[in-house]
């Protein structure tokens, strides 16, 4: 392609890499080079782009629900039109934008995180984002005739075509399948790629928690997803071509599409979460400038919960004709999962004890993640005492619930690495007032939509009804919900906005800007297409704290200059790499 | 320049939340848990949430604590060094085992409910005298049993002991009000016709979904004291799976009465429907022959007009 670039990827072993270029070509430029890519890092960046785009869409969506919702008995939407916004609002966020974005974090920094140069199968790659990308074309072009109206979940029998004749559910099936084989095609690539690509010295116990994250998002999918693809699969041979297989009048069983879809359904929201875990235990401890604490416990912790999230799927089933035998075991396998969660949460706060913490717009996020994720895990502790649950199952609670998980846990992680990497990516740093803006309106607007959700749950409220009466406190907790949602949607625009700004008119990164732990940052901003001229041989976890230190030694203890040195920068000098 | 305003508007954005926090409890006592006080299952539950928070209320305000004064203590300052600490494994087999052993705390509240909330009682000596129907539950095989039928978008109530494969035909019904006798113990049989629903009256208890094929089991039992005024008192409920458009429109009641008030309108009930369903079979007399499409028995839905019109004008206009 480019310049051929031939460097030993074990330097220890001649320390000074030869660069052979045979021929150099100028790097492809123009919409046709993107289209073609098949670089890692291209193909991350337009992941970003796309599920950003979707992100945007989707909240859209949300403020119009919100917006039919402000006052009671509104008559803003029709019930129709109110019923489609919420199935593609759920779909959209789930499908759209958090599982594929944390595709795109994981094609632009897995490779780069343990110093490979590519994914393993780079055409492989280029084919999961076409996927995905056609996948949310099929679903939105549903837009110009009938969206489908029966939720994320389209539960059996509605999702029937005796009570959903028209092609919105298709459409659906169709973004299942396509996202979902995107997904899988991407899951085995990252799979191969951290399996054997790793960079010299680079055990498991040196892996990146991130990359674990990854890695176990990837077994995650491998697993979950051929069961949501069987289960969609069923359903179209029912809707046309004359099976009953979820038809109670024909012998067939709505509660075999709940079963299966929540097989499916259950590991979806750790696939969701875990790789947010995994950004926050990069970020923590960069900032509080002290290892992470617990290092093998996080990483365990990790694989516990994707194991216990196989065991856990009828917690959705709770009201369902079930044994009470079936909803103990249901009850005691997600009260364990709760155990490696609070783990995980404990390591963090560990991580900032003691630390010396800089107060960037990343770490904000993180924070903030922190706290906000807890209260979505300790309602789900309510909602996993099964008695409780039959109160608050399908009510405004479980919305809240949900969100505190998805966006206080996931959408805050995600923006966490946003403002983390986009000067890898982008060269150019964000600005922090405006990151900080956008933090405090998000942290705020999030807590004054989702909070009182809980209230209106427990008076009363179910989930997915277009309009509600006056009583009670509805009134008021959904006016205070509506303009909650306001504030957020005010949060996320700043920070899209910082991002515009920042491509053209950000302060230039340089390699390493916030003194990083991985490997990542011992590269150019952005990386060149090759990522490494060489790869250092990997000593432990934090592998940049290794070599800086050694680049001190080196240059006999003069302080270390603000500008990072050439071998920081991973383009190659005499200093031979910065191993040894 | 943009972090002072991001303070000055942080700062209005507290008072204006704060504010609206404050207001919003004043309005209901309920704000924080589950309705409940019209049965004992409802009670129940409510006091699991109510342990269940009290618990999450100490972790959360712990685990909350320390996260943000480790946030606070910890920024870095001048001269500040972080220490290198990448574990402890005392501390850490310690909060696993924590963690473990408040949830197993958890699971003992819950094992002490589940009886009482998932199992009816029997009724009380002053309720509706009942035959012994050999239901399983309550212990004495007394209860009023009531079919209920979730279609789209209305609730249907059969009051008959058997709800299978139409062994209730002829038994009295209603639709959307559900009149039952207070101190009596009520089971329900749940039912869908069409799609999946979800039965739920808040004030009862927990929702339990109707689903076409198979049929779910709840019990409420009213306390007296809600049937002292005449007319009785009026629980309300709504459907709680999304079944279609009018999902939000499928509303449910209960109204508990007082064990004569009850008998009295069974007595209508029954009255009512047998009118009906001669004017029915008159009307169809008249129409017999002119159409194939004769009107299922009985007066429909409320709302819903139970002579069909719609019927007669299609033979109008052939
Ligand atoms: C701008 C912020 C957001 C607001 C204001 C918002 C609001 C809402 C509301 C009010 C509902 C309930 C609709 C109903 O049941 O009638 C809902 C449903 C849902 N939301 Fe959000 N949401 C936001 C962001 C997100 C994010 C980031 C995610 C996921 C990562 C998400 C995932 C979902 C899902 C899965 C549903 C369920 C849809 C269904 O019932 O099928 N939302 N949202
Ligand atoms: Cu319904």
């Amino acid at each position: 392609m480019a310049a051929t670039v031939e460097a030993p990827t074990t330097p220890s072993v001649a320390p000074l890499p030869q660069v052979v270029a045979h021929r150099i070509d100028p790097a492809p430029t123009g919409w046709t080079s993107w289209v073609t890519t098949t670089d890692h890092k291209r193909i991350g960046i337009m992941y970003l782009v796309l599920t950003f785009g979707f992100f945007i869409l989707g909240g859209i969506e949300a403020l119009l629900i919100r917006l039919q919702l402000a006052v009671p008995n509104n008559d803003l939407l029709t019930p129709q039109t109110y019923n489609a916004l919420f199935t593609m609002h759920g779909t959209t966020m789930i499908f759209l934008f958090v599982v594929p974005v944390m595709a795109g974090f994981g094609n632009y920094f897995v490779p780069l995180m343990i110093g490979a140069r590519d994914m393993a199968f780079p055409k492989l790659n280029a084919l999961s984002f076409w996927l995905l990308a056609a996948g949310g074309i099929v679903f939105y072009v549903s837009l110009f005739f009938s969206p489908p109206e029966c939720g994320w979940t389209c539960y059996a029998p509605l999702n029937e075509t005796a009570y959903l004749p028209s092609g919105g559910v298709d459409a659906w099936i169709f973004l299942i399948h396509l996202t979902g084989l995107s997904s899988l095609v991407g899951a085995i690539n990252f799979y191969v790629t951290i399996a054997n690509m790793r960079a010299p010295g680079m055990g498991w116990g040196r892996l990146p928690l991130f990359v674990w994250t990854i890695l176990t998002y990837a077994v995650l999918l491998i697993l979950a997803l051929p069961v949501i693809a069987g289960a969609v699969t069923l359903l179209l041979t029912d809707r046309h071509f004359g099976t009953h297989f979820f038809d109670a009048t024909n012998g067939g069983s709505p509660l075999l599409w709940q079963h299966l879809f929540w097989f499916f359904g259950h590991p979806e929201v750790y696939i969701m979460v875990l790789p947010g875990f995994g950004i926050i235990s990069e970020v923590l401890p960069v900032f509080a400038r002290k290892p992470i604490f617990g290092y093998k416990a996080i990483a365990a912790a990790t694989v516990v919960i994707a194991f216990l999230g196989l065991l856990v799927w009828a917690h959705h089933m709770f009201t369902t004709p079930s044994p009470s035998l079936v909803l103990i075991f249901f009850m005691m396998s997600s009260f364990l999962i709760a155990v490696p969660t609070g783990v995980k949460i404990f390591n963090w706060i560990a991580t900032l004890w003691r630390g010396t913490i800089e107060y960037t717009t990343s770490l904000l996020f993180a924070v903030g993640f922190i706290g906000t994720f807890l209260i979505g895990g300790i309602t789900g502790i309510f909602v996993a005492v099964f008695p409780v649950d039959w109160q608050l199952h399908d009510t405004y609670f479980i919305v809240a619930h949900f969100h505190y998980v998805l966006m206080g846990g996931a959408v805050f992680a995600i923006f966490s690495g946003l403002y983390y990497w986009f000067p890898k990516m982008s060269g150019r740093m964000l600005g922090e007032g405006l990151g900080k803006t956008s933090f405090w309106l998000m942290l705020i607007g999030f807590h004054t939509t989702f909070l009182v959700q809980h209230s209106a749950g427990m008076e009363g409220m179910p989930r997915r009804i277009y309009e509600y009466s006056d009583i009670k406190d509805l009134a008021v907790l959904n006016m205070i919900s509506t303009i909650g949602a306001f504030i957020l949607g005010l949060g996320i625009l700043v920070s899209a906005i910082n991002v515009l700004i920042s491509l053209k008119k950000g302060p230039i990164a340089g390699p390493d800007p916030w003194k990083a732990n991985t490997l990542e940052w011992f590269t150019t901003s952005p990386p060149p297409i090759n990522n490494f001229d060489s790869v250092p041989r990997i000593r432990s976890v934090e592998p940049m704290k290794d070599i800086r230190r050694q680049v001190l030694a080196q240059t006999g203890g003069t302080e270390a200059s603000p500008a990072p040195t050439s071998v920081e920068a991973g383009r190659l000098s005499a200093h031979g790499g910065g191993e040894h | 320049m943009a972090s002072r305003m991001s303070r000055r508007l942080l700062l209005t954005l507290l008072v204006v939340v704060a504010g609206a926090l404050l207001l919003a409890p004043i309005a209901s006592a309920d704000l924080f848990s589950p309705e409940s006080g019209g049965s004992k299952n409802a009670d129940d539950i409510d006091w699991l949430y109510k342990a269940t928070f009290a618990i999450a209320l100490i972790v959360f305000i712990g685990v909350e604590g320390v996260l943000i004064y480790s946030v606070v203590k910890f920024k870095a300052r001048k001269g500040a060094v972080a220490a290198q600490i990448r574990g402890n494994t005392r501390l850490e087999i310690g909060w696993t085992v924590g963690a473990a052993v408040v949830l197993v705390v958890l699971a003992t509240l819950t094992f002490v409910k589940l009886d009482s909330i998932r199992n009816p009682p029997d009724s009380s000596p002053d309720g509706l005298q009942l035959a012994d129907t050999s239901r399983r539950l309550p212990p004495n095989g007394k209860a009023l049993n009531i079919c209920v039928n979730g279609q789209q978008y209305i609730w249907r109530y059969t009051y008959a002991a058997d709800c299978k494969g139409g062994k209730n035909l002829g038994a009295p019904f209603s639709y959307e009000e559900m009149v039952v006798p207070v101190n009596t113990t009520v089971t329900l049989d749940i039912e869908a016709q069409d799609v999946a629903h979800s039965w739920w009256i808040p004030k009862l208890g927990g929702k339990f979904d109707a689903i076409p094929g198979y049929t779910n089991h709840t019990w409420f039992k009213v306390p007296g004291k809600f049937a002292t005024k005449p007319g009785g008192t009026v629980f309300f409920g709504q459907c709680a799976e999304l079944c279609g458009r009018n999902h939000a429109n499928m509303t449910a009641r209960v109204r508990a009465v007082s064990v004569t008030e009850y008998q009295a309108w069974l007595e209508r009930r029954k009255a009512d429907i047998k009118a009906a369903e001669q004017a029915a079979a008159q009307q169809r007399k008249q129409l017999e022959g002119s159409t194939a499409n004769s009107n299922p028995a009985g007066p429909a839905a409320p709302g819903q007009n139970p002579a069909r019109p719609t019927d007669a004008s299609s033979t109008q206009n052939p």
